[in-house]
């Protein structure tokens, strides 16, 4: 009964951003991923996204910072205009250090409790303040899959992109735990990437790639740089094997777990630049 | 650009779970009759003086064995949705013709199992969480999608979609997108969400809570009425007497928890789903509105229906049945669309006494019966995220 069963279009990459504190910014990150620089020391402090007012950037949640931070770059490497741009945000738990004030003000006394917190306690909040801070009126998503977030971002993505042809912006992020929650939940450290996927090369395609899901054959995917590895204790970590792909140009295939035993299977092809006809 | 017309989706299995009852006949009795499932909050120790739509039964469900590490009230409900109408026997079969790869679970859910984290925190051994509570999948918002995957046997892709109340509509285009490129063959869409302290004390400590049961639309409204709920539908590819015809997404950019003024992104989200499934508004037999009973989403949503639709359209909010279930609003007012179209049922707004004035002649206090052919869904959530569903009467398989 797979007779359905096609390869979806290749798509295109632009715009690689990332953020962490000791790789703050893709031109930091990628150098780091290529052996060529060393991580910064002392680490940055949380990022001030611009995109919000200057009264808010103080107020918003790390997720929120994070995701922005990353956004805004992707979009401005890509040379492409945020208010035309569907966003797909992605995070494994969304905001942890509000889901401790929630549960711990609930815990305590529950007639305390900030309405500010609470609307930015929804997972969506990133992709909110972002289609507000933009004025992005296209479709926005907000996404969780645990282990697999920044894969089943990628997919969800993706599959947006080729099914109506058009560049969506993909933001993966997630935070420490904090609190109690630090008991359970494993997340360590900030770390968001983000990029652009459009269904065209342009002459600011980084790479294109060919995908498909498969049967988990093959293992997943692993970083190999010592800064990567570095990171692997954030919830968003599995993104980092495809940012260290990008940032050495690698030719490579790559296996991103979407569930228990299926991959996301990207055949990625760097500098996929348009051929120009003379 | 207007989106492109997307091939119908037959939808071969659908259910809900709410304050009405359990199943669709005990939702389509409710819907016929005009009986709200509200009652006067008993959730938790202190409860606020306002009303609930809460399942009956959700404390005594107890998961298989094979499942247990999964318990909290979230997934107990998402199980007793699982289990109405036949919906695991048609999973099953489809995983059969499929394979259990080709068939992906799309969910959305605004809290998850966030009344389990709350209740742990009630728990704490030395600021830790207690071992009975040492369960980090679910303390987390992927919770519900890898319980109902682990639940039905799949193994396709798997996302857990969070945009407050857009959620478990949203699911139905992510759905739609992974089948037409050939990703996947089916897709178990839905959602749940729970009673839980976070949205009661959130949603109070915004104002939106109202202390009697919500009336939208009526000039008297003062608030929602919060309430639980469980939904699932089988899509799948093909032609079917019951088909997702279009959908239609897009964000306000405009604040947090306020809607657009003028409901930009609201008419935005149905442009396009009237785009991908071909059609003109005046097509529309039934409109499930988003209708929440606060003051500004009736208002703005109210004002949409009036100046894009035909006076002959029946439109009406369900909110009054089922309170406001979140991010399961979106499933259970589509599987409400889709009984309309089974039964000609379209259903009244209850609670409602009369209608404000700024509300078109489309909004009905009382049922109706007639034909259904399209009927359209209106999702909107927090962070001006808004979905738009239109299902439609297809072809006899």
């Amino acid at each position: 009964m797979n007779d359905a069963q096609t390869i979806p279009p290749r798509l295109y990459i632009e715009g690689p951003a990332f953020w962490a504190p000791t790789l703050p910014g893709w031109e930091t990150a990628s150098a780091a991923f290529r052996g060529e620089a060393a991580p910064v020391d002392p680490p940055a402090k949380r990022p001030s996204p611009q995109v919000l007012a200057p009264a808010e950037r103080r107020r918003a949640p790390d997720t929120v910072a994070l995701a922005l931070e990353v956004a805004a770059a992707a979009v401005a490497a890509s040379g492409r205009k945020a208010d035309e741009l569907p966003c797909v945000f992605a995070s494994a738990h969304g905001d942890l250090g509000i889901n401790d004030y929630m549960c711990s003000t609930l815990a305590a006394d529950p007639t305390v409790l900030s309405p500010i917190k609470f609307h930015n306690s929804v997972h969506n909040a990133a992709v909110g303040y972002w289609t507000i801070g933009t004025g992005c009126m296209a479709a926005s998503n907000s996404l969780s899959a645990y282990e697999s977030s920044f894969a089943s971002g990628l997919l969800e993505a993706a599959a947006q992109c080729a099914a109506d042809q058009r560049a969506v912006l993909l933001a993966g992020y997630d935070m420490p735990a904090v609190g109690a929650l630090g008991s359970v939940t494993t997340s360590r450290d900030l770390l968001a990437v983000a990029l652009v996927i459009a269904p065209e090369p342009t002459e600011r395609t980084v790479a294109s790639f060919e995908w498909t899901l498969a049967g988990r054959t093959p293992a997943a995917s692993q970083p190999s740089s010592a800064a990567a590895l570095a990171l692997k204790g954030n919830a968003m970590a599995d993104a980092l094997p495809l940012f260290e792909a990008l940032a050495r140009n690698d030719d490579i295939s790559l296996e991103l777990p979407v569930s228990a035993k299926l991959s996301l299977r990207l055949r990625l092809h760097p500098e996929a630049r348009p051929v120009t006809q003379n | 650009m207007p989106p492109s017309r997307i091939p119908p989706l037959q939808i071969s299995a659908f259910t809900a779970t709410s304050a009405v009852g359990v199943g669709k006949a005990a939702l389509a009795a409710a819907l016929d009759t005009s009986r709200s499932g509200l009652r006067a909050n008993d959730f938790g120790p202190k409860p606020l003086p306002t009303w609930i739509g809460r399942v009956e039964g959700v404390e005594e469900v107890h998961l298989p064995e094979r499942l247990a590490e999964w318990d909290c009230r979230n997934n107990r409900l998402a199980w007793m949705g699982l289990n109405a109408d036949g919906f695991i026997d048609a999973v099953a079969a489809a995983r059969k013709r499929y394979g259990a790869s080709r068939i992906a679970v799309v969910l959305g859910t605004s809290t998850s199992s966030i009344g389990e984290t709350e209740a742990a925190y009630t728990q704490l051994v030395d600021g830790r969480f207690p071992p009975h509570q040492q369960r980090p999948k679910v303390h987390t918002p992927h919770s519900l999608a890898m319980f109902v995957q682990e639940a039905l046997g799949l193994e396709g892709p798997a996302e857990t979609i969070s945009t407050a109340c857009s959620s478990s509509a949203k699911a139905f285009a992510s759905a739609e997108r992974l089948i037409r490129l050939g990703l996947v063959d089916a897709a178990v869409v839905g959602g749940v969400d729970t009673l839980c302290g976070s949205v009661l004390y959130g949603f109070n400590s915004l104002e939106l809570v109202s202390p009697e049961p919500c009336r939208p639309f009526d000039p008297a409204r003062n608030g929602i009425s919060l309430g639980e709920a469980a939904g699932f539908a089988l899509l799948e590819r093909g032609r079917g007497p019951l088909e997702l015809l279009g959908y239609g997404e897009a964000s306000d950019a405009h604040h947090m928890s306020t809607p657009h003024p003028e409901g930009l992104g609201a008419e935005k989200a149905l442009d396009d789903a009237l785009a991908r499934a071909g059609l003109a508004a005046d097509a529309i037999d039934y409109i499930n509105m988003h209708g929440t009973a606060s003051q500004k989403n009736d208002e703005v949503e109210g004002a949409l229906v009036a100046r894009r639709f035909p006076a002959r359209t029946h439109a009406s909010s369900t909110k009054g049945f089922t309170g406001h279930t979140l991010g399961a609003a979106g499933i259970v007012e589509a599987v409400i669309s889709l009984l309309a179209i089974e039964s000609g049922v379209m259903p009244g707004t209850v609670n409602t006494n009369t209608l404000d004035t700024d509300c078109g002649p489309q909004i009905k206090l009382q049922p109706a019966h007639g034909e259904v052919r399209y009927a359209l869904s209106n999702s909107f959530g927090f962070g001006g995220n808004n979905c738009s569903l239109i299902f439609g009467k297809g072809v006899a398989a």
